[in-house]
């Protein structure tokens, strides 16, 4: 069982630390004040949950966070490719944004049920932080989905781009049967599912349309640690500040 | 809790909010007191609240200085919520000028959180312009009364 929750906590732990990390490039870069800030607090909030799912790792034999966060190659890490791609123009990281958050909302919503307890007390916590999360996502897609053909033309340009990615964030797990079974998660399929009728409760709100999901082909590979060009540079600049000094708090 | 130990904690304050204590905050969730041993059990606002250590070890000095041994633990067990800020917590809030959080459990519908009543005027003439403010646990909104911008601490 340790093995199959490790990978579980491993995964969604590096998903929150490397797109904690994108979402704090814009700082300072934000197409609004508003959005500049809303980026660094999202930032903050996704970094100091890897934390705690680090330390959940830790209690069960892993090394201590810094070191798991900061030290592993790319080809170590879990996180699905979507999250590693550069924030590009700011369509595509809103579009990520909604298409991962609202995943990751789900996922947190059904860990709170998890049979193992320091997972479900922290995800009851994490889930109500993502609220806020999901809000900012869903109120901008509803708003720039709806506004202007440039508007509407782009993001709908980002979303055919970025659907093959965020079916990416469902790589089942090898050991998928374990987890459902002994009740600490309810499996990856399941959570597609949810999480494709939300992505459609949002979008039918806009002018935006979903592609065929039967027609559309998940890009896997992020969680066995097959990752692309984008995610070793992101980590050497990450751990560049660990390694000048390793006990820096931030 | 231990009315001595809670006395002394009363005078550690939220680094972001100096007139709001920690216990007042609620992220006190537990005392246990073994003669001149304490442990203190505390639960983050937010995850990723950067001034966790901080407070942490404002917990120590203080009950240190009064010569308690102390031990701080910091879990999830009992969860924080915006509900646990005490009354008096929401009253130095409002005269702080942030607008207290309303109950956590309206906040099962997001779209509630559209307005918030001003901390100046009382009014509800008010507008969320965006659910992340400075700090990690306060949101911006605009009252048209007022015609100013405020602060919400978020119900969490
Ligand atoms: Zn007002």
């Amino acid at each position: 069982m340790s093995i199959a929750l490790k990978e579980l906590l491993y995964k969604m732990a590096d998903d929150q630390l490397i797109l904690g990390h994108r979402n704090s490039e814009w700082t300072g870069m934000g197409p609004l004040l508003e959005e500049d800030i809303a980026f660094s607090s999202m930032a903050q909030d996704k970094v100091g949950q890897s934390l705690a799912l680090y330390t959940l790792l830790n209690q069960l034999g892993e090394s201590d966070p810094d070191t798991i966060a900061f030290t592993r190659n790319a080809n170590q890490f879990h996180n699905c490719v979507l999250v590693e791609l550069p924030n590009q123009e700011y369509d595509f990281s809103l579009i990520r944004h909604f298409l991962f958050d609202t995943a990751e909302a789900l996922r947190f919503e059904m860990l709170t049920r998890s049979s193992y307890e320091p997972l479900a007390q922290l995800a009851t916590k994490i889930r109500g932080e993502l609220r806020y999360h999901t809000l900012h996502a869903n109120t901008w897609i509803k708003q720039l989905g709806s506004a202007t053909p440039e508007s509407i033309g782009r993001l709908q340009k980002s979303l055919d781009y970025a659907i093959p990615y965020a079916l990416g964030i469902f790589e089942a797990s090898p050991h998928e049967d374990d987890l459902i079974k002994s009740g600490v998660f309810e499996g990856e399929q399941k959570l597609k599912e949810k999480w494709m009728a939300k992505v459609e409760s949002i979008i039918t709100q806009t002018s935006l349309h979903l592609p065929d999901w039967n027609l559309a082909q998940p890009l896997f590979g992020g969680r066995q640690g097959k990752h692309s060009e984008h995610l070793q540079p992101l980590l050497d600049e990450m751990s560049e500040v660990f390694k000048i000094d390793p006990t820096a708090e931030w | 809790m231990d009315e001595k130990i809670l006395h002394i904690l009363e005078t550690v304050k939220d680094p972001e909010i100096p007139v709001l204590s920690l216990v007042d905050l609620g992220v006190i969730t537990d005392v246990v007191v073994e003669g001149n041993n304490v442990l203190v059990k505390m639960t983050p606002t937010f995850v990723g609240c950067p001034a966790m250590n901080y407070m942490k070890s404002e917990v120590e000095t203080a009950l240190l200085q009064q010569g308690f041994e102390t031990r701080v633990e910091i879990s999830f067990e009992k969860p924080w919520s915006s509900d646990l800020i005490s009354e008096k917590g929401k009253a130095a809030l409002k005269k702080y000028g942030l607008a207290p959080p309303p109950s956590n459990k309206i906040f099962t519908d997001l779209e509630i959180l559209e307005t918030s009543n001003c901390p100046r005027c009382d009014g509800s003439n008010t507008e969320m312009k965006s659910p992340f403010g400075p700090t990690l646990c306060r949101a911006l909104y605009y009252c048209h009364d007022c015609k100013e911008a405020f602060e919400q601490f978020k119900p969490l």
